[in-house]
């Protein structure tokens, strides 16, 4: 029973984790048309600048400075890069962010090294917040869960009830009528890139110190961030939604499952001690996401929400 | 001479809650040459694309020389013996025109997806592709790169890919859209000798495309076919000229001089 | 006259003179330099590394098949190679064990054919679910695939042998030529032959049917239905090719190793041979084999001289993206195509200042970015490039760097006006 509920908390905070990522990925694509592959490259960026100011300041200063300097960063990347990049097609857009990936990650390990960076929860919040059939559970975590509403919740403000939000929303499906209705599309191309970046720096600022630092964490999450962008629908910020839940909780149970293939294949006559009958459902956890994007891929290519192919 | 090259039953065409083509009942005789005309936003467009292959129809029936093509595959319809243009010019960009008009002779001359051949060892291949080019007049231009081509050019190569496999049911979509006078008159001339002993159906603006090659004209207005028959009787046609000029222009009959 | 007359097709096509300038030549001329290169008594490193060129160029070509000629994006053509070696390797254990039967009469010489049939076996299968869809569906599918099957080749460690992988022993079974394959030279040859054939086969390719309804594909799927042809049908059969080539080079990279490891079906080598096809340009034949040349060397070189050798060709990667989109052979053939135009006193302007330009800006990056590294590093070195001690601390350093760097890009953009006034 104390699994279930623990590894259901954990699933739902991990789940929340990847919406905050895969937000920012959603509205960059709806409104770009990009596949933005060094989105969790931001998100690195956003750990390891939280780091180095952790190194000096307070956590809450790093709370809200390191998004807002990943996403200027971000801005100036989208003004003299990949606007740049534009016109030479949608292959050179991907190709222009999987080399900018490739790059903040070489920069990364140089500056910061090859290794993981001790970049510890805060003090403030390192405490048990409650017991639960006698494990503790960190405070920490609550925090993640709170912080990654709380952006939920503000997103859903900005963009369903200001008037900046109904801009980017029409932006998003047609570009080139708001422009001509006066509003500078370039401006908000980049405002809306820097700002996604920012959310993903949020995440690896509050996400950085719960999972670990180091210069692997973007190749390791930026697939998964794909596969729910992906399964949720290509520009749908509620199948991201689900889709980031989903996966969330399906890996994080898949690990606490205890069973290996003999065990839910015995009826086979697969047994344990074959290779393929060794192999434990927990092994397999890393591998479920794209196991689904694939199948959802070829079943239904517009992912669970979307309507636009990709 | 018994079976129409094209005959549509009760088509219809939905996309969510928008009816756009709504019970279309449309005979093309062998040989003849069709014009459809009506005002922007009819459904011409939607039309061809469901005839061709590209759309599936939500009701109705597409027959082609007498046997089913509707809900078959684009490929499959276009082996069958139908081919079309489109609006906006949709030639291999990045290949000559030469390779153009090759690579849409090479299913009719019984090449598949072969890959054990060398393409420049075909003779008959070679033969057809020149025979085409010369035909409209774009074998000075052989060798130019598609993109290179003036507008009117493209539009010409554009033909030539679509009758370069020998289809006897050819589409045409606004063939002439964009063009000056005389290159209207070229096309014209074009395509009268390129669709020579085949059947044409061609959706256009101009007036005087139309009344210059059309053996029959078809109207469509909002999805349906108001009228069908002689370009005189069209032109005649009250109904026709309510579609188009509204109701006051009754006392001027539509256009004298094309 | 008359000959035009009777077969006016023939007259469109290049004279055969043209044709075999064009086509067979090169090919021939890529024969000779290879046979030639043992008479100059290379080193070892030097063989390793011409081996190592000669299966990335196999790889580069068969990856452009999809990218160049197909428009495909894979983020997974690793799986093909990989696949091909590991079949390949297994292979040669069986001719190793030597129980009679049909692999202790295979020659070794011969293994990459095995990397070639499974190559094209997996791109069957993996290819049917993958094709139905082109851009970025297609580039995400082939993501997910290779995530999936690297995971798997840690899994499964009697077919891949977990971290350690799979070795061999290419010295048995029967020879081919009379080559054992013991010494790297012999090695070389085998490579070489791999190489020539794989080059020549792909070539021809491009010359069939098939190989040309593939560019069409890439250039207008629904004008391709309209010739008769299913878009989706030839992209599945590219697939399989293209597969089937990657395999090759495994099969030879297994032969030139005698190890396969779980890492060679990773997203690194896929990585790698997008990099490869796209900076040596992949709108030319020869692009990707530019391309597999110059960062087969960069891998194998530059890494001694530099820790950052991979920031440098992420630097890489990212100009000829932003610059010069037809890669490393684009350049070469436009700077061809300049100088016919203009003459060699007329492009000699244009052209110096972009070399001054890029070389200065160049020499910038680098001073910035090898100062950086020593810092971080902590150890107190000091960059001494040519005995100028350029300390992280010193106004000297940075000094240089801007200058250079601002130096670099005014004179890129005085080259980059004139390109533009001239209306080139």
């Amino acid at each position: 029973m104390e699994t279930i509920l623990f590894s259901l908390l954990n699933g739902v905070i991990y789940g929340l984790l990847l919406f905050m990522l895969s937000s920012g990925l959603t509205l960059i694509f709806s409104m770009m048309g990009i596949l933005n592959f060094a989105h969790a490259s931001f998100y690195m960026l956003g750990a390891y600048f939280a780091f180095s100011f952790t190194q000096v300041t307070s956590f809450w200063i790093a709370l809200i400075f390191a998004p807002i300097l990943v996403g200027l960063f971000g801005a100036v990347v989208e003004r003299w890069g990949l606007r740049n990049v534009h016109q030479h097609g949608h292959v050179a857009e991907l190709l222009f962010t999987f080399g900018l990936a490739y790059l903040i990650d070489e920069v990364v390990k140089i500056v910061w090294g090859k290794n993981a960076v001790d970049y510890r929860v805060p003090a403030e919040l390192d405490f048990p917040l409650f017991e639960l059939f006698g494990a503790q559970y960190p405070a920490y975590r609550m925090f993640i869960l709170l912080v990654a509403v709380a952006m939920l919740a503000a997103l859903w403000y900005l963009l369903k009830r200001t008037r900046v939000g109904l801009i980017i929303q029409a932006a998003l499906t047609h570009p080139h009528m708001v422009g001509h209705l006066g509003h500078n599309v370039p401006r908000i191309f980049m405002a809306v890139f820097g700002a996604g970046c920012a959310l993903a720096a949020l995440a690896g600022v509050i996400g950085g110190n719960y999972l670990v630092t180091d210069p692997a964490m973007a190749a390791f999450m930026g697939p998964i961030v794909f596969v729910v962008v992906v399964i949720g629908g290509l520009g749908s910020l509620e199948g991201a939604f689900i889709a980031s839940l989903l996966l969330g909780l399906l890996q994080t149970f898949a690990i606490s499952v205890d069973a290996n293939f003999a065990d839910l294949f015995g009826w086979t006559g697969l047994t344990a001690t074959s290779e393929l009958g060794g192999i434990t459902v927990a092994s397999l956890a890393p591998m479920l996401p794209f196991l689904l994007l694939v199948l959802i891929l070829i079943v239904k290519p517009t992912g669970l929400m979307g309507d636009r192919e990709a | 001479m018994s079976e129409s090259a094209l005959a549509i039953s009760g088509l219809h065409k939905s996309f969510g809650p928008a009816h756009i083509i709504r019970g279309v009942e449309l005979d093309v005789a062998r040989g003849e040459r069709h014009a459809i005309i009506g005002p922007n936003g009819a459904g011409k467009s939607t039309l061809f694309n469901l005839v061709s292959g590209l759309f599936k129809p939500s009701e109705g029936q597409v027959l082609m020389n007498g046997r089913p093509i509707s809900g078959l595959a684009a490929h499959e319809i276009n082996r069958r013996g139908l081919s079309r243009s489109f609006q906006v010019s949709n030639i291999f960009s990045n290949m000559t025109v030469r390779e153009n008009v090759r690579c849409g002779v090479l299913h009719s001359m019984g090449q598949g997806y072969s890959f054990w051949r060398n393409i420049g060892n075909l003779k008959a291949v070679q033969k057809k592709t020149a025979e085409i080019l010369e035909k409209v007049e774009l074998i000075e231009k052989a060798h130019m790169p598609a993109a290179l081509l003036s507008y009117a050019d493209q539009r010409t190569l554009e033909i030539a890919v679509t009758i370069a496999g020998g289809a006897d049911v050819i589409l045409l979509d606004e063939p002439t859209a964009g063009m000056s006078h005389s290159e209207t008159d070229r096309a014209v001339a074009l395509i009268r000798k390129a669709t020579e002993g085949k059947t044409l159906l061609i959706v256009e603006h101009d007036m005087g495309v139309v009344f210059d090659l059309a053996d029959t004209i078809s109207v469509l207005v909002y999805g349906e076919i108001i009228a069908t028959g002689r370009p005189e009787e069209i032109r005649g046609n009250p109904k026709v000229r309510e579609a188009y000029l509204g109701e006051e222009a009754d006392e001027q009959p539509i256009g004298g001089a094309a | 006259m008359s000959d035009t007359i009777a077969n006016p097709g023939q007259a469109l096509a290049p004279s055969r003179g043209e044709k075999f300038r064009q086509r067979v030549l090169p090919l021939i001329f890529l024969a000779m330099v290879l046979a030639l290169v043992p008479l100059m008594a290379p080193s070892r490193t030097m063989y390793s590394l011409l081996n190592a060129i000669g299966i990335n160029i196999v790889f580069a070509l068969s990856y452009n098949m999809l990218l160049g000629r197909g428009g495909l994006l894979s983020f997974g053509h690793a799986v093909y190679f990989g696949l091909g070696g590991y079949a390949a390797m297994h292979a040669m254990r069986a001719i190793e064990a030597g129980d009679g039967g049909f692999w202790s009469a295979y020659p070794v010489f011969g293994l990459p054919l095995v990397g070639f049939a499974a190559g094209a076996l997996a791109g069957a299968v993996i290819g049917w679910p993958s094709c139905r869809r082109a851009g970025t569906a297609f580039a995400m599918i082939s993501l997910g695939v290779a995530e999936l099957i690297a995971a798997a080749g840690f899994m499964f460690a009697s077919v891949f042998g977990g971290e350690e992988g799979v070795t061999g022993d290419r010295m048995n079974g029967p020879e081919l030529f009379g080559l054992s394959l013991g010494p790297v030279g012999e090695v070389y040859l085998f490579i070489a032959f791999w190489t020539v054939v794989g080059t020549g086969l792909i070539y021809g390719f491009t010359r069939t049917p098939l190989g040309k309804l593939s560019e069409a594909t890439r250039d207008n799927p629904e004008r391709v239905q309209f010739i008769g042809f299913d878009p989706v049908r030839v992209r599945y059969l590219v697939f399989i090719i293209a597969g089937a080539f990657a395999g090759l080079s495994g099969g030879m990279a297994a032969v030139n190793y005698e190890i396969f490891t779980p890492e060679s079906l990773s997203l690194h080598p896929s990585g790698f041979v997008l990099l490869m096809a796209y900076i040596g340009g992949i709108r030319y034949f020869v692009g990707p084999v530019l391309g597999a040349l110059v960062l087969t060397v960069m891998q194998s070189m530059l890494s001694d001289f530099t820790e950052a050798w991979l920031l440098y060709l992420g630097v890489l990667f990212i100009a000829i993206i932003m610059f010069a989109p037809g890669g490393l052979a684009g350049i070469l053939f436009g700077t061809g195509a300049a100088l016919r135009r203009d003459g060699l006193r007329g492009s000699l302007g244009t052209l110096g200042v972009k070399t001054c330009g890029i070389v200065l800006s160049f020499l910038g990056l680098v001073v910035l970015i090898e100062v950086v590294v020593r810092w971080s590093n902590g150890y107190g070195e000091v960059f001494e490039p040519f005995g100028l001690a350029l300390e992280s601390g010193s106004p000297l350093t940075w000094a240089l760097v801007t200058v250079l760097c601002a130096a670099g890009f005014a004179l890129l953009r005085i080259a980059a006006r004139n390109t533009n006034e001239r209306g080139a």
